[in-house]
């Protein structure tokens, strides 16, 4: 599809190239320096928690329309541990790797949407949008 | 793949840091260690970190980041960070991370001043 890219996370030089891909998309759909600097942290971060936590996956962005608007989507998926109790994860404060890698909260509160997918010994998919205003 | 080192430079008795470019993890940590030799061999009391170049600051950049502020003044040297730029600013604070007793400033000439305040000279 061309409106996806993908990149593999399966080391730290990934994560560069997953946050590099996404600000240039988000770049490339008109979004300002803030919804940029947004996109690409929480790129960031959910890159980071997949090569810290699965040890690998990937990351893929989506341009994505619905009606008049366009938006970003940032699919991260890992076929890792898994998450076993997701309301947890995404309580402020929580973290297994001492502050290193993102709080989940923070990814959501950078985006409009989020969804969270995850089985334990499965894997984990999450899903976040930004729209353009 | 390897991202040159960033460059430390000695003024007095300050360090100036200008991060200039995306910093990826092994250049991050690159930089805690030279930074904290670099304090040890100038007995520099004081750095300015200067991020206007920075165009967004996850919390891994944001943890080594506070950490060498913490490491330098362990060992006696305060850190003032600046040049943030605004959607730095907005993306810490909304991912959580308000970098709380952090000195900071405007940019590189306000932050000298602050640090020389700071240093009472």
């Amino acid at each position: 599809m061309e409106n996806q890219s993908c990149v593999k996370i399966i080391n730290e030089w990934d994560i560069v190239a997953a946050r590099q891909l996404g600000r240039n998309v988000a770049k490339d759909l008109g979004f300002g320096t803030v919804d940029q600097a947004r996109i690409t942290t929480a790129i960031s971060e959910l890159a980071r928690n997949i090569y810290l936590y699965a040890g690998q996956g990937q990351v893929c962005i989506e341009k994505i329309y619905d009606g008049g608007k366009a938006g970003l989507q940032i699919l991260a998926a890992d076929s890792g541990p898994g998450i076993s109790d997701l309301r947890q994860v995404m309580e402020d404060g929580y973290s297994t790797s001492g502050g290193l890698g993102a709080g989940l909260p923070g990814v959501k509160r950078l985006m409009d949407e989020f969804v969270i997918d995850s089985e334990p010994g499965k894997g984990t998919d999450i899903k976040a949008t930004k729209w353009l205003r | 793949m390897r991202s040159p080192r960033i460059p430390i430079l000695k003024l007095h008795n300050c360090l100036l840091v200008s991060i200039q470019w995306e910093l990826d993890d092994k250049t991050a940590l690159q930089f805690q260690e030279d930074l904290l030799n670099k304090i040890h061999v100038t007995s520099a009391n004081g750095v300015v970190i200067d991020l206007t170049s920075i165009d967004f600051i996850d919390s891994f950049i944001a943890k080594v980041l506070g950490d060498v502020i913490d490491m330098s003044k362990l060992m006696g040297a305060k850190v003032v960070i600046t040049g943030i730029q605004p959607a730095v600013a907005i993306t810490l604070i909304e991912l959580g991370i308000g970098l709380n007793d952090v000195l900071t400033a405007i940019d590189l000439e306000k932050g000298l001043e602050k640090l020389q305040q700071e240093l009472g000279e």
